[in-house]
């Protein structure tokens, strides 16, 4: 399950997300951006690495998983 | 509609200043050029704090006012506590119109025969028998194919272009400054020095800058470690020095950017694939620079591919790191390690730093005597330090 989120209203389209994302897991063009849920990992690097707060990891979705598995 | 060729000897993917500076060397070769950019325009948005000296630059093209937005003769740092130590350049410094400056490299390579086309996203390579024999991209939406003898990858920070070529490039985030910057005006600063906040209030594992540009207006900036970033972000720290210090000055542009400050990647020519400028991880990690050590790397790389495509030797590709080491690279290895001594200075040593600093006459204050003061605090640095002499 995909637990990074992108709000891309709030993006800038900078790529800081796409240089940490150890998967290339992230597309970014001129002014759309969107994670390849196939290859995302969850690592939540590009959610640190965002200077403004576009990408967020959702603990909440996290909790429910686990709450699942159990 | 497109009107550019099936076929080129090179394709450049990228605008910057290494993607032009690379097409221009490689078109001046006298082969056929394609330089794609994936943004509507060369040279904007602009993700720089546009700072660069005019030793660097003058190599590569003529200083021209109408790029050069303000002129720079000393620095000033600026400690946790907010003692300014004042230094003069020796050399000289400009703050660019990076939005000209980038369309002019992007003329000159026009001139020398390169051709470009914007709004062209370079999503793969082209793979013909298990060779990369050019690169696929989407132009206004639609997919298109051009075929390369060598492909130059020049996409910055995002550098996708060698992992498409089976490159490990992305950036450990402790060496990825992550970035904001605002454009501001009605600002009242010193029009010929760069300021430089150093702090964990400012900007912890990186620093805050103030660039001038023009007499009233300025690029407020930092970059933090991403390490660091990961437990406050970059625009919070930003929010917070406005609020202190320029309360409600008019905000022209609000940009964010990564910088990969780390020593260049091991791998910067794979077959026939060459990266340059911050894909490759050319920048300078010290100061987190990279127009002048992108231009020579671009440079280098399209100088190289040009005479190998002339003549038909590939072989030739592999001078390139060899060369780029030389000149800049075995360098940034000594400014890896000193940024990272400096960026884990405490407060208190930066304040004790700033303090002795400030009792040295300021015709008498260089960066190195304040680099002697710092090493009192960090011996080994010393070590670091006398090396760079060497090369």
């Amino acid at each position: 399950m995909l637990l990074i989120e992108i709000k891309p209203d709030k993006c800038d389209f900078c790529g800081v997300c796409v240089g940490v994302c150890p998967e290339d897991a992230i597309e970014l063009k001129e002014a759309s951006i969107s994670i390849i849920e196939e290859r995302c990992t969850n690592c939540a690097k590009c959610v640190w690495c965002c200077p403004i707060e576009v990408l967020i990891f959702r603990k909440d979705k996290l909790q429910l998983l686990k709450a699942k598995s159990v | 509609m497109t009107s550019i060729k099936d076929s080129y000897d090179i394709v450049v993917v990228g605008a910057g200043p290494a993607g032009t500076t690379a097409a221009r060397f490689a078109a001046e070769q006298g082969v056929s050029v394609l330089v794609l950019e994936k943004d509507r325009d060369v040279g904007y948005p602009v993700r720089c704090g546009e700072a660069v000296s005019r030793d660097g630059i003058e190599p590569f093209i003529n200083p021209d006012s109408k790029w050069i937005a303000a002129t720079i003769n000393s620095f000033i740092f600026v400690s946790p506590d907010e003692t300014e130590v004042k230094i003069k350049f020796n050399r000289t410094g400009y703050i660019l119109e990076r939005r000209i400056f980038d369309y002019e490299l992007g003329k000159l390579a026009a001139k020398a025969g390169a051709e470009i086309l914007t709004k062209a996203y370079v999503y793969d390579l082209l793979w013909e028998d298990g060779k990369i024999a050019g690169v696929k991209f989407e132009h206004n939406g639609e997919p298109k194919e051009v075929r390369a003898k060598i492909v130059i990858g020049a996409d910055g920070v995002e550098s996708r272009v060698g992992r498409f070529a089976g490159i490990k490039t992305h950036t450990k985030i402790s060496d990825m400054e992550c970035c904001v910057q605002f454009t501001v005006s009605n600002i009242n600063v010193d029009s010929n020095a760069c300021y430089f906040y150093f702090g964990s209030d400012y900007a912890p594992g990186g620093y805050l800058w103030i660039f001038p540009k023009g007499s009233d207006s300025a690029n407020i900036g930092l970059g933090i470690g991403g390490d660091k970033a990961k437990f406050r972000s970059p625009i919070s720290y930003m929010n917070h020095f406005l609020e202190k210090k320029f309360q409600s000055v008019p905000k022209l542009t609000m940009i964010s950017g990564g910088v990969p400050c780390s020593i260049t990647l091991n791998e910067i020519v794979k077959d026939n694939v060459m990266l340059v400028g911050d894909a490759a991880r050319q920048v300078n990690p010290l100061s987190g620079g990279g127009i002048t050590s992108g231009m020579i790397g671009g440079s280098i790389a399209g100088e190289i591919a040009g005479r190998a495509i002339k003549e038909n030797n590939f072989n030739l590709l592999n001078e390139y790191p060899k060369i780029w080491h030389q000149r800049v690279g075995k360098r940034h290895e000594i400014y890896y390690k000193i940024k990272n001594a400096i960026y884990n200075f405490s407060d208190n040593a930066l304040n004790s730093i700033a303090h002795s600093a400030i009792k040295i006459p300021e015709n008498e204050r260089t960066l190195l005597s304040i680099f002697k003061i710092a090493l009192f605090d960090k011996p080994s640095l010393l070590f670091d330090f006398a090396k760079i002499f060497f090369y």
